[in-house]
């Protein structure tokens, strides 16, 4: 199993690996386009901000690589944003594999932003749930969501608001949570796509 | 719905626990891994570990604690404790950490705030604000508390809400607010404040300093409108226990992350 994390200006690929190595998997960080089309899973982990990110992916010109593979891909946080057409994060063109919009979070002021902490999916039927039992409580931290669409595949409910927390179309996958933050829950997801997708 | 969350909080000295940490079957209780997989086990939502040397000398020390903690642990947690300027933090959250907290630090010069929310996103800026009763800064009727520095020794003339908001305006991502009062104590939070800043700011406010019973917690969550509440002692002493602790408030209403 070879196992591809993309290497860019992203904050969290320590956590993400410490994640997978808990799994008993290493992971290789890199922008080689060759080792991540040969990869047989790849990981496009995320914290940061959109338009930086986005300019970092087209200058090493990982944007087209991206769009293109073909083995199971799993973006998480702003690496599932990033997977989305547009976001209203500085008005940033991004690489739609989804296409869905990404908006800034407006809600009433007792509704604090960042979304950060625990919340549960709403899942509906999708290889990735297979091994999801009862509430399944996740970890989120973002300022920005992604508005529901035909490729969701779970929902958050925050105050007023339902988000995508889970997006997958063909090969792509990702979700909003940090599934290396979210304990057993989060543990069994990254265990289900490593050995199972 | 967004669950509230208990964080338990270890006291590190030399890359070990201190404040006399009292854990059965653990073979080494004074090994913050050991500990942090313990409270990760039990429901802890988050953990936030100070440094409570905090010297030059000993900061390669707990950063590579803090490396091994995030070998071992699947939730999130924070660091904090004689943070001075963006080095220190690119080498908190490259071991790992997911927030880092400053308090004196950022008094002293606000704009760190600014730089680390913009360098690092302010998801991970927590800003801590050690507060104490003044009735100086009493107005209308209203308590005033005063924003205090170094581990609560030095007061600084500045009125806590209008600091918090200012943290907020600068791009803190979070607020964790211990008041010295009530710290130590076991009377109960400091509820009327902590809804005065959870009002003031948009951003989550971790409630610290006085948790002596399950009934405070609640008192905090529902009317001090925490979205967070931290406490040391008694969960390191097991007066309270974090699992029954959960359900308590979940049967009162307060959404929690319960376990499967």
């Amino acid at each position: 199993m070879r196992i591809a994390m993309v290497k860019y200006n992203a904050g969290n690929t320590r956590s993400v690996l410490c994640s997978l190595n808990r799994l008993g998997y290493e992971a290789e960080v890199t922008d080689d386009p060759k080792l991540l089309r040969s990869a047989d899973k790849v990981i496009f982990p995320g914290v940061g901000e959109a338009s930086t990110a986005m300019a970092y992916l087209r200058e090493k010109g990982l944007d087209e690589v991206l769009i293109h593979l073909e083995q199971p891909f799993l973006g998480i946080c702003l690496g599932m944003q990033l997977m989305c057409a547009f976001s209203e994060e500085h008005d940033t063109t991004t690489l739609g594999m989804f296409d869905v919009p990404v908006r800034k979070f407006v809600l009433p002021p007792q509704f604090k932003v960042p979304h950060m902490g625990w919340n549960t999916l709403i899942c509906s039927e999708d290889p990735f749930f297979t091994h999801l039992k009862g509430e399944s409580w996740c970890y989120f931290v973002h300022s920005y969501y992604v508005e529901v669409g035909p490729s969701t595949i779970a929902t958050t409910d925050y105050g007023p608001l339902t988000f995508t927390s889970v997006l997958h179309k063909d090969n792509f996958y990702g979700c909003q949570f940090h599934p290396e933050k979210s304990a057993e829950v989060g543990t069994s997801l990254l265990k289900t796509f490593v050995e199972e997708l | 719905m967004l669950a509230k969350r208990i964080i338990p909080c270890l006291d590190v000295r030399d890359g070990r626990t201190v404040k006399g940490v009292n854990f059965v079957n653990l073979r080494d209780a004074g090994d913050a891994v050991e500990l942090a997989k313990v409270y990760s086990a039990c429901g802890a939502d988050e953990l936030t570990f100070l440094d409570i040397t905090a010297t030059v000398e000993n900061r390669g020390t707990f950063c590579s604690l803090v490396a091994r903690i995030a070998d071992h642990i699947s939730i999130p947690f924070t660091v904090g404790g004689g943070i001075r300027n963006t080095a220190d933090v690119a080498a908190l959250l490259d071991s790992g950490a997911d927030k880092i907290s400053i308090n004196s630090q950022a008094v002293a010069k606000a704009s760190v705030i600014d730089e680390l929310a913009l360098q690092f996103g302010s998801q991970c800026v927590v800003c801590a604000i050690d507060a104490r009763r003044n009735p100086r800064f009493d107005k209308d009727g209203v308590e005033g508390w005063e924003v205090y520095v170094h581990g609560g020794r030095t007061p600084t003339g500045i009125e806590v809400v209008s600091w918090a908001r200012e943290a907020y305006d600068r791009g803190a991502g979070e607020i964790l607010l211990t008041s010295m009062e009530h710290d130590g104590v076991k009377g109960g939070f400091a509820v009327d404040l902590t809804r005065r800043v959870s009002s003031a700011v948009g951003i989550p406010v971790i409630a610290s300093g006085g948790a002596g019973t399950m009934e405070h917690f609640r008192e905090v969550f529902a009317e001090g409108m925490a979205d967070a509440a931290l406490a040391a002692s008694i969960f390191h002493f097991h007066e309270i226990d974090i699992p029954e602790l959960k359900i308590f408030l979940a049967k009162h209403g307060i959404p929690m992350r319960t376990r499967q």
